[in-house]
């Protein structure tokens, strides 16, 4: 690393950087802490607790890891459970494997096709929650749905998506939603290994399967890395199933941001709500420090 | 790789600048009714300035009203009462006294659990309409919670010498009070009861009017619907969590109440947290929807659920729903999404059985439980005193009197003519004697979503009845305290 003077002193440096400071520390930094100090509270928003709230030391992170019952519906270790269920799902196969998926096959490639594919696939990243949750909403329908009816052609079985395979549905769903993110990543990153790679493997002989194995793979594999753990943040701290579902029925697709929101905003609960967040964080801390290091490491090696 | 990655900045800039752009834009809570009063008085002030010159600072005051209403949904009688009467009658008398007051309507579509969580938030940030539709269950927790005031604190002396609380029942009084303090003017009190459809009952050989005398009675009908009527669900009774308050009260409470005993027991001060009766109930909603499938436990877990539930009885796929008078007043009623236009003549009720005659709550052969809505004033409002002037005005008998025309119902106040529809003056004479309350207490919104946690992990299948009430039991002793609370073997 060089370690070359910029153009501007460390002062005139801090003065630029005081503005992004100020707000990193009003809107990240305080609500941290107010946050943690909450967790050790009992305060609600309504109710007795909601003025004469009390320091209750652990007692809300001990409830959390109640293992006599935090399995059950509704409780921490099944919203725990079901959000690793749904990053793997949609995030690491779905998203990461779809991505990859498309940026291979038009790799290299012009044409109608790849243009409205990559359209497409984009639209769904980019169209407001709302709508798009309305959108599948209407298409999962048991009665009036767009798929039920397709699969009307095929077979008279009525699936009530949503009630039947919740926790699919909204894999599926988030697979449709985010894989814009890892195909372009994944093409662009493609875009740069030269083209000469791939001809010399052709004329000695290379199958699809070898070159995408052998040539293509190794050259992203840091891309596909860094996406994997960017993602893999997004997805862990995603609301928008909760507009889909509800994190229902019977809490079969509580992810632990709607568990979040159901224990301190539904429930009123500021202190246990504090806790959950608490934990989250740490989790998301873990994830974020694990990505750091590769980028660290990644920037070595290059 | 650098000209590839120029438009996704290009995209992600323009998101963050419209998103920003969007958050900006917005000036308050209900962008659509806020600036209206405002911009009307900015307009109307250089033009009028001169000749209203001499004229005392009648200064405008613009109250605002919410209910979780929506013309030509859910409680659409009442946005129709307000339109067509309150707002214009209310407007006339302030303008003949020499004020400038306007009112205006903030209809709110989500459920009634949405709506209390907008008030907790609103309340907590001193936010909200100046009168607020309240559910009289959720005074003790708001009041205590600091977030409500008593009426006479918000209206000043007005609320005492209001000539409305003579012609008020005490007992109607008490519905939206805690702690012998009133936060607000009841609406009324309900009841609850089996509504079911005459035309399926006629169409699977039932004969009409059918009252059943015992579980066994009203599940034996439900299974003779099932076995005539395939595509029928013979009988929905609530259960689980995304109905909320309604499963407690229209599923919970009237399947528990059969077996003898309440949520709590009045007599000792303490919640029930386990008994017999509990794991009695819960069997009957396994009876329902897990064993003989006689109802459709996907209403009760899907998030939309209730809406379904109306849906269905509409059309005629549902034969048997428990729920209370409302439903038949306004959400059959003229005028709703769910109207049965010739619904005098094809929907009857009756009285919910206990599990056998005499076995129910007191000793009773049927059992029904109460409730009351009514409106409260926010202590948050700029203008107390007009808030307070509007309530009344509301309640008063001639405003009373209108709304008996659009929505028949026994009204809080004994001025005002009682109802014509005999089906609620039947449901009243018949269940009134026989009915109960929700206790009053604070804890009571927590303990009430643990038994809608109970029934949902029955009627899904997830637990067996004695799971379940074993977890709720846990649940509320953790709530209420373990010296709060008894557990019957």
């Amino acid at each position: 690393m060089d370690t070359a003077r910029g153009v501007l002193s460390r002062r005139g440096g801090l003065v630029f950087l005081a503005p992004a400071l100020i707000f990193i520390a009003i809107f990240i930094l305080f609500p941290f802490v107010w946050v943690f100090f909450l967790s050790f509270t009992n305060q609600t928003l309504t109710g007795a607790t909601a003025v004469q709230w009390k320091f209750v030391g652990l007692a809300n992170y001990r409830d959390l890891l109640d293992f006599s019952k935090w399995m059950h519906s509704g409780e921490f270790g099944n919203a725990l459970v079901i959000t690793l269920k749904y990053v793997v799902g949609s995030a690491l196969i779905g998203q990461v494997g779809l991505g990859l998926l498309i940026a291979t096959l038009f790799n290299r490639r012009k044409g109608i096709l790849r243009e409205v594919l990559f359209t497409v696939v984009i639209l769904a990243w980019i169209i407001p929650d709302v709508v798009i949750a309305f959108a599948w909403v209407a298409y999962l329908d048991r009665d009036f749905g767009t798929l039920n009816k397709i699969l009307h052609i095929f077979t008279p079985a009525q699936i009530d998506w949503l009630l039947e395979h919740p926790l699919e549905s909204i894999i599926v769903f988030n697979t449709w939603r985010g894989t814009a993110f890892s195909m372009l990543l994944f093409s662009s990153a493609l875009a740069t290994i030269p083209p000469s790679y791939l001809e010399t493997a052709e004329v000695a002989g290379a199958s699809a399967w070898q070159k995408f194995r052998d040539i293509l793979l190794p050259l992203i594999s840091s891309h596909i890395l860094t996406d994997m753990i960017m993602i893999t943040l997004w997805t862990f701290n995603t609301f928008t199933p909760f507009l889909l579902t509800g994190g229902g029925p019977a809490f079969k697709t509580e992810l632990m941001s709607i568990y979040t929101y159901r224990i301190a905003f539904k429930y009123f609960e500021f202190g246990r709500g504090g806790a959950i967040a608490v934990v989250v964080m740490l989790v998301n801390l873990t994830l974020a420090l694990g990505y750091l290091a590769i980028l660290r490491k990644q920037a070595v090696r290059t | 790789m650098r000209t590839r990655i120029r438009p996704l900045a290009l995209l992600a800039l323009v998101l963050a600048l419209s998103t920003i752009v969007a958050a900006c834009a917005q000036p308050s809570p209900t962008p659509t009714q806020a600036p209206a009063p405002t911009k009307a008085a900015a307009t109307s002030a250089p033009t009028t300035a001169p000749t209203a010159a001499p004229q005392p600072t009648a200064a405008p005051v613009a109250l605002k009203m919410t209910c979780r209403c929506v013309e030509g949904g859910v409680n659409a009688n009442l946005v129709k009462w307000f339109k067509t009467y309150l707002k214009p009658e209310f407007e006339k008398q302030a303008k003949a006294a020499g004020k400038n007051i306007t009112v205006d309507l903030v209809e709110f579509g989500g459920s009634d659990e949405e709506l209390k969580q907008q008030y907790a938030l609103d309340l907590k940030v001193g936010k909200g309409a100046d009168v607020m539709a309240f559910d009289g269950f959720w005074v003790p927790e708001f009041v205590a919670g600091g977030m409500l005031k008593p009426l006479e604190e918000i209206g000043g002396p007005d609320v005492k010498s209001w000539e409305g609380w003579s012609h008020i029942p005490a007992g109607l009084q008490q519905l939206l009070s805690y702690q012998g303090k009133i936060y607000g003017i009841a609406s009324g009190t309900d009841t609850r009861a089996i509504f079911y459809r005459k035309d399926i009952f006629e169409k699977a050989g039932i004969p009409t009017p059918w009252q059943p005398k015992s579980w066994k009675e009203l599940l034996d009908t439900a299974r003779q619907i099932k076995q005539k009527l395939p595509d029928v669900t013979p009988l929905q009774i609530n259960a689980g969590t995304a109905m909320g308050e309604a499963t407690t009260m229209q599923g919970w409470d009237m399947v528990l109440l059969g077996t003898g005993i309440g949520m709590y027991d009045f007599d000792a001060n303490k919640w029930i947290a386990s008994a017999p009766g509990i794991e009695q109930a819960l069997n009957f909603y396994k009876t329902v929807y897990v064993d003989e499938k006689l109802g459709d436990a996907r209403i009760q877990l899907l998030k939309d659920g209730r809406n379904q539930s109306f849906a269905g009885f509409r059309d005629g796929k549902i034969a048997m729903l428990v729920e209370g008078d409302w439903f038949w007043r306004s959400v059959l009623g003229k005028g709703s999404e769910w109207e049965i236009p010739n619904r005098d003549q094809i929907v009857l009720w009756a009285k919910m059985p206990a599990i056998e005659p005499g076995k129910g709550y007191k000793g009773q052969d049927f059992v029904t439980i109460s409730g009351g809505t009514g409106f409260v004033l926010n202590p948050n409002t700029k203008y107390g005193k007009e808030a307070w002037q509007f309530l009344a005005f509301m309640n008063s008998k001639e405003a009373l009197t209108a709304y008996q025309d659009i929505e028949p119902r026994t009204r809080v106040r004994d001025d005002v003519p009682i109802t014509t529809d005999p089906v609620l003056t039947a449901m009243g004479k018949a269940l009134m004697p026989l009915t109960t309350v929700r206790p009053m207490l604070p804890e009571y919104t927590k303990i009430s979503e643990e038994a809608q946690r109970m029934t949902e992990r029955v009627v899904s299948g997830e637990m067996t009845p004695a799971q379940a009430m074993k977890a709720y039991a846990d649940a509320v002793k953790q709530i209420a305290g373990a010296d709060k609370v008894i557990e019957v073997k």
